[in-house]
């Protein structure tokens, strides 16, 4: 039995800023000004936010540098370093804390300046593991590029299969203004690209960008007095199983398999309900492991779900609908930006890529490799 | 037997004298990988050092593509004789040639200099 606090709090506001190249900009200050945003958002002020949840990819005390920068001082803070699955493991919190009147406005916040910044990816990953870094794995790429192989082995998936999910990215990315890459993208494009680390192409991976996003949560009943259309948060659950990719007993199932199902039950929904789909696509590969351990397909029969433009615009399940971290955006750690998606669905206000009538939307983060799984579920007040 | 004392040193010290160890519950004899203080899970403090068979098969694998001059290298995860599993490098093959399943042979050498386990196919070893 869960005690989750379904539909009782809500994401009132929301933010993302600096999809791109911000040259001039520390990460800190991208972080600061997607936050102000996301309270804007909301109708507050930051002498309103009492709880900060906050990540900075290089700052392990964001906690306290957080609050000092926006000048708030918080009666809450939380800082989860599971990567980019962080802010789904927050969002849960969140709602267990206001729920609880420990607090009564959190900001989930964060932001890189990785791109313009460090001239490459920031390494974030802490301690270097005795028993890979000697053979020096180029990771996070390398995992991924184990777990790529193992699914094509065990259950015939395809490299076509794999650029079919960074094609439909490319065609949803085309449709948001705000996405960093974009133009044509043929599967061809993709199995011609430059190969990183078979069999992913560097076309199966994610971008390095700068990038800040930003959200705010409160009570369900204070969120229908803001301006913004409340995205309720009715289901939150995670699961850990490693850190390290040798840890993982079978690299084609994920933690995801045991949070889906929980955050489900939490919501009283199935995967069937879902109207879009917001998950965690650093390679091409996440999105196929995550249609399955989500749900939405059986074990091994993600490659064949995606194909034909299945999950591109116009297909049987909207996924990614931003061009997911594949053309959207990618800053490192891109959990927070699913969940700015899926609230931007659920408020009809995605352009020319909403899903008509959306009303569940699911929001996915995936830290370290493939390590630690979070699944947010959130709907609209129909759904309540 | 040797008892483990101290996992991380030990395994480094061993791996420097050219020899391939790994841990054994002394109680349930169930092998652990990599090498730790006690048994993942169960809790048992009673691991000991033991030489590997060496004799393993390819689990996963990958290939790092490299600018020239530097070369190419492949990172696989290895399923040892013993249960465990483990990252290391595949050598003295084809990159091409490599398969899943593939039966893989251990011996100690370096990698830039450093002291690691690395794997080769085993004659006639294909899947």
């Amino acid at each position: 039995m869960s005690g989750f606090p379904r539909g009782r709090t809500a994401i009132v506001g929301a933010a993302v800023l600096g999809i791109d190249s911000r040259p001039g900009f520390s990460a800190m200050e991208l972080l600061a000004k997607a936050s102000l945003a996301a309270i804007a958002d909301a109708g507050l002020t930051p002498a309103d936010i009492d709880g900060v949840f906050s990540t900075l990819s290089e700052d392990p005390f964001s906690a306290m540098s957080v609050p000092e920068y926006l000048g708030i001082r918080p009666k809450m803070v939380e800082t989860t370093r599971t990567g980019g699955s962080a802010f789904q493991i927050q969002a849960m919190w969140a709602a267990l804390a206001l729920d609880a009147g420990l607090c009564d406005a959190v900001l989930i916040c964060y932001g890189s300046n990785q791109r313009s910044g460090a001239g490459g990816l920031v390494r974030s990953g802490g301690t270097p593991f005795p028993y890979e870094a000697p053979y020096k794995p180029r990771n996070p790429t390398t995992a991924y590029a184990l777990a790529a192989q193992r699914h094509m082995h065990q259950y015939g998936t395809t490299r076509e299969q794999l650029a079919e999910v960074a094609v439909a990215a490319r065609k949803w990315a085309n449709l948001n203004p705000d996405a960093f890459m974009k133009g044509d993208l043929s599967i061809d494009d993709v199995l011609g690209a430059r190969m990183v680390s078979d069999p992913l192409t560097v076309r199966d991976c994610c971008l390095v960008t700068d990038g800040a996003a930003a959200v705010v949560m409160t009570r369900a009943d204070r969120a229908r007095d803001l301006p913004q259309k409340p995205a309720y948060l009715l289901g939150a659950a995670n699961a850990t199983w490693h850190r390290n990719i040798s840890a993982l007993a079978d690299l084609t199932v994920t933690a995801a398999t045991e949070a889906a199902p929980r955050a489900y039950a939490q919501a009283g929904v199935a995967p069937a309900d879902i109207d879009v789909v917001e998950l965690y696509d650093a390679f091409t590969i996440n999105t196929i492991l995550f249609l399955e351990d989500l749900g939405f397909c059986p074990k091994g029969e993600g490659g064949r779900f995606v194909a034909d433009g299945a999950i591109a615009p116009g297909g049987r399940l909207p996924v990614n609908t931003n061009g997911g971290g594949l053309s959207c955006a990618h800053p490192g750690m891109y959990g927070l930006f699913t969940m700015v998606e899926a609230v931007t669905q659920l408020r009809g206000l995605a352009g020319e890529r909403q899903v008509s009538g959306a009303k569940l939307a699911l929001s996915h983060g995936n830290g370290g490799v493939l390590s630690s799984q979070a699944v947010t579920i959130f709907g609209t007040d129909e759904v309540l | 037997m040797v008892k483990t004392v101290h996992p991380e040193a030990e395994y480094a010290a061993y791996l420097a004298e050219g020899r391939f160890m790994v841990q054994r519950s002394a109680s349930t004899g169930a092998y652990v990988f990599f090498p730790r203080i006690a048994q993942p899970g169960t809790g048992l403090a009673d691991l000991e050092w033991v030489e590997a068979s060496g004799e393993g098969t390819i689990y996963s694998f990958t290939v790092i593509r490299n600018k020239p001059p530097t070369p190419d290298y492949v990172i696989a995860l290895i399923d040892l004789a013993e249960g465990v599993r483990m990252m290391s490098r595949l050598v003295d093959c084809d990159p091409a040639a490599i398969v899943i399943g593939m039966a893989v042979k251990a011996r100690v050498g370096e990698v830039d200099g450093a002291p690691a386990v690395l794997f080769a196919p085993v004659e006639g070893g294909a899947a």
